[in-house]
């Protein structure tokens, strides 16, 4: 059964360090994710997994085999390629059929698979069309199915989704989740959107310049980020600045720009260190008029915009600080630009950061 | 800055339809009152004399023969170029090695010895007894006949092949080749079931361009033919009788024209045998030690077939360096005088052609590449611009002179030699350059309109920056085909370039160390050049 297993893998693309001393273990039959910015190396991991290319450094096992030196067509792996690579001069059935039949399957089996990834993914009618006659949503299930057929227990997706409108995409995607657990396979995809992250992964790994920040359940990586990057690339954050003021029995006290004091539920910092507290939008109270609640924040409020399901704003703080605050939009009465406000927030929903050494505009950045 | 405002008033001029469609216009015109029809109008004018063969009914035979010779040679060779030559193109397009670019700047070789000379070096090559290959034997390995044709015409039809694959390999997507590999496919499986089928159109079209230069060729031809006659070589024989050449000139731009329809419009129809796949031996045939030997024996073909066959003949060059003819030839001495001359003229009218290339070519190229008046005359004009290529060079030499000579006397002898150049290169200005604009994205160019930029202007800023490399490539092939054209020039004009002149010292039998200088210098030149140009664009295999 293949769980996939990196050992202090690195890529270097002349000067560029794509994929920087990675380990990682994703397990069998997990639906694992890849995510992070463009370049941060993802695709080049998933790439290195696959063979197509080789690491310089470093050690890659599927199952118990270590694959460095074995050849893409003898990983027995399924890779749906971001463009979907799919022959342009065979027609659906003959590219769905391509793995079994390179693989030297009787033709019997071949068409036997053949038919069965196609009722998969309901596209037994169009078995006569070419790529060019089909709509990216078709392309994108062909390429699925023609991953499927060669019989691999890992699939690797590279982006497989990127290239779809958002209606499709999003059905899409819960239909290869479906696929991969019922089937029982191994599933590495790699995508730069986390919201896509979120809604299908057992366990996402986020990238950033080539190495891996954090591995964990989306939940643990929204809830427990460990860094400030994943804080901000995980769902949205609001990022205060401060100084450690001083340490109690209840937590931290943190006194941010225009000498705003508040508690974190956090103990492990000492007086005087540089910090960032992120705050989730929707972990903020925000109230008419002026409220004294525990780490309470007068505002002002700057922009209202209705989001269907959400209703967000943005506070000028009175230490001039902008956050963002986003509300049930059918619960509660709405508040108006200009309106005075109270935003307050629960000091054990108030994770601490040590303020990065690069500046935190370069450390939140995706560039 | 005048130069920016005679570029800004192009610009303005250039979105009136009436002066866009005019400049198509003037080079459609130019297209076929300089190009096409006069090797073809020499042909028709004479049209009569064919009877001359007709009511012959031996010399009719003979003719027969012989054009059933040049399409036996000239399918044959196209073939085996083709299974040669790919595997040569796959090593330089895929090869990681900096060694290789030197390679495929020497691939060029046989393109810049003049075609006669060419010739005779692979006479002496495989024939010679008392230098080449043969002086191991004793006796000659190859006689001059119809196997030295076939060996010829694989040397000088090698190149076009790999230069068409080489850039056809680096432009293709390789996201194939990897579908293939990770669905279990073996390199050759993935390269004969995907990556081949693919670059079928690349295929077809190095294919009809090795076949229509060994259609065409003379010069080189009639070094070796001994007493094997194809359809050029029967024109040569019987110079000064209209009617062979009007004969066979005739059926053979008709039979290619012919073939070339066919195969465009087969071609894509064509199926490759990929539904069979054998994977235990294919996967053995995939092994490295077997890449590494057909590797090895694609070098050892290139080097024994092609490389030192084509410069065998500038080896005595070397020794001339040790005697005195290297001082002599500097100094201008005796025969060397006109050497300079000629190699003067040669590659003034190289350049001179080039440069006229460019201009009329690129109209034609968009035109042709852009459709720009509408689909089936784009495919006209695209077949058509192939018909000079298929003119055997001798016929289109008589043909211009038939028709320039009888109808405008006044012209001087230079024009005739320029445009008989015009005639033989213009197909591979515009082929190079109208494949390179198709595989510019049109959206490039419609965003560059949509951003408020004049159609010169987008051709200035846009299709021009992306397109010059192969501007550059359609350029070389031009000068080199100029530079080392032989059988035309011989009989469209009484002035001497470099290659008719070094015809003439093979035939006058000159030492062979003065003629070997006299090639080495030529090919040194042509190499040099060509070098020097690839270094400019750097990157290797951009044309």
């Amino acid at each position: 059964m293949p769980d996939v297993r990196l050992v202090n893998v690195t890529k270097k693309f002349g000067k560029i360090v794509a994929v920087n001393n990675v380990s990682l273990h994703v397990h069998d039959k997990e639906y694992f994710s890849l995510l992070g910015p463009s370049g941060c190396g993802k695709t080049t991991l998933l790439r290195l997994i696959a063979g197509l290319i080789q690491p310089d450094e470093g050690e890659i096992y599927i199952g118990d085999r270590l694959v460095n030196d074995v050849p893409p067509e003898d990983r027995d792996i399924g890779f749906v390629f971001q463009t979907f690579a799919l022959f342009p001069h065979m027609n659906a059935w003959d590219n769905v059929v391509y793995g079994p039949r390179v693989k030297g399957f009787h033709v019997e089996k071949a068409e036997t698979i053949g038919h069965e990834v196609l009722e998969m993914v309901r596209l037994h009618e169009r078995l006569d069309a070419f790529p060019n006659e089909l709509s990216g949503g078709m392309m994108q299930r062909i390429a699925v199915a023609r991953a499927l057929a060669a019989g691999a227990e890992l699939l690797l997706l590279d982006e497989p989704l990127g290239q779809l409108d958002a209606k499709v995409r999003n059905e899409l995607r819960y239909e290869i989740r479906r696929m991969v657990r019922d089937l029982d396979l191994t599933a590495m995809h790699v995508t730069h959107d986390q919201s896509e992250a979120m809604a299908i992964s057992d366990r996402i790994a986020v990238m950033k310049k080539g190495k891996i920040l954090q591995v964990g359940t989306p939940k643990e990586l929204y809830m427990k980020p460990k860094s400030i990057f994943v804080a901000h690339f995980i769902g949205e954050s609001n990022f205060l600045e401060g100084y450690v003021l001083s340490i109690n029995s209840e937590g931290t006290v943190i006194e941010l720009r225009g000498g705003i004091r508040v508690k974190s539920a956090e103990k492990n910092w000492k007086e005087g260190e540089r910090v960032v507290l992120a705050i989730r939008p929707e972990t903020f109270f925000v109230e008419k008029g002026v409220k004294k609640n525990k780490n309470s924040i007068l505002g002002i409020v700057e922009r209202v915009t209705f989001e269907g399901t959400n209703i967000r704003y943005e506070v000028r703080l009175k230490n001039q600080d902008l956050v963002v605050v986003i509300k049930p939009s059918m619960i509660g009465e709405w508040l108006n630009i200009g309106e005075k406000v109270t935003v307050s927030f629960p000091p054990e929903k108030a994770p601490v950061f040590a303020y990065p050494e690069v500046g935190l505009r370069e450390e939140i950045s995706v560039e | 800055m005048p130069k920016l405002k005679i570029a800004e008033a192009l610009d303005k001029l250039s979105s009136n339809t009436a002066v866009k469609n005019t400049v198509y216009i003037i080079s459609i015109v130019i297209f076929f009152a300089f190009i096409l029809l006069p090797p073809i109008l020499g042909i028709i004018i004479k049209w009569g004399t064919m009877q001359d063969v007709l009511s012959e009914p031996k010399l009719m035979s003979e003719a027969l023969n012989a054009i059933a010779a040049s399409f036996a040679v000239a399918f044959f060779v196209s073939f085996i170029d083709v299974v040669a030559g790919v595997p040569m193109a796959w090593m330089i397009a895929r090869g990681k090695s900096k060694w290789l670019s030197v390679l495929d700047t020497f691939s060029d070789i046989p393109f810049i010895v003049p075609t006669a000379t060419l010739g005779y070096s692979l006479l002496l090559f495989w024939s010679d007894q008392s230098r080449g290959l043969s002086s191991l034997f004793g006796n000659p390995l190859v006689s001059p006949g119809w196997l030295l044709v076939i060996l010829l015409h694989f040397t000088f039809s090698y190149p076009v092949i790999v230069r068409v694959m080489v850039g056809a390999l680096l432009d293709y997507k390789l996201e194939y080749e990897q579908a293939s590999r990770t669905l279990g496919a073996a390199p050759l499986t993935a390269a004969r079931t995907v990556t081949f089928p693919i670059l079928k159109p690349s295929m077809i079209a190095s294919f009809i361009l090795a076949f229509a230069r060994s259609i065409s060729e003379t010069g080189a031809t009639m070094m070796v033919a001994g007493a094997f006659i194809n359809g050029p070589i029967f024109i040569k024989n019987h110079l000064g009788q209209d009617g062979p050449l009007v004969f066979v000139s005739f059926i053979l731009i008709a039979l290619s024209s012919m073939i070339f329809i066919t195969i465009r419009l087969l071609g894509p129809k064509l199926k490759m045998p990929i539904s069979k796949v054998w994977p235990t031996v294919e996967r053995k045939l995939s092994s490295s030690a077997v890449a590494g030997s057909r590797n090895g024996l694609t070098l050892l073909i290139f080097l024994v077939l092609v490389l030192i066959p084509s410069l065998f003949v500038a080896l005595p060059a070397l020794e001339a360096i040790f005697t005195g003819t290297f001082s002599e030839a500097l100094a201008g001495a005796g025969a060397w005088g006109e050497y300079w001359q000629s190699i003067f003229l040669t590659y003034s009218l190289g350049v001179l052609v080039t440069l006229v290339n460019v201009v009329i070519g690129l109209p034609m190229a968009i035109l042709v590449a852009r459709r720009k008046f509408g689909q089936l005359s784009s495919v006209m004009l695209d077949v058509l611009v192939n018909i000079p290529l298929i003119v055997p060079s001798v016929a289109l030499g008589v043909s211009l002179a038939i028709f320039w000579k009888e109808n405008f006397a006044f012209i001087p002898e230079i024009w005739l030699l320029i445009f008989a150049h015009l005639a033989i290169t213009y197909p591979y200005f515009v082929r190079s350059m109208s494949a390179a604009v198709e595989r510019i994205n049109i959206e490039l160019e419609e965003a560059a309109r949509t951003l408020g930029a004049k159609p010169f202007r987008v051709f200035r800023t846009i299709v021009f920056p992306l397109t010059k490399y192969s501007m550059l490539s359609g350029a070389v092939m031009v000068f080199t085909r100029s530079v080392s054209e032989t059988g035309a020039t011989m009989v469209v004009s009484n002035l001497i370039t470099a290659p008719v002149l070094l015809v003439n010292w093979v035939n006058s039998e000159v030492p062979t160390v003065t003629l070997g200088l006299g090639c080495g210098f030529l090919i040194l030149f042509s190499f040099i050049i060509l070098l020097v140009l690839r270094l400019v664009v750097r990157g290797r295999g951009i044309y």
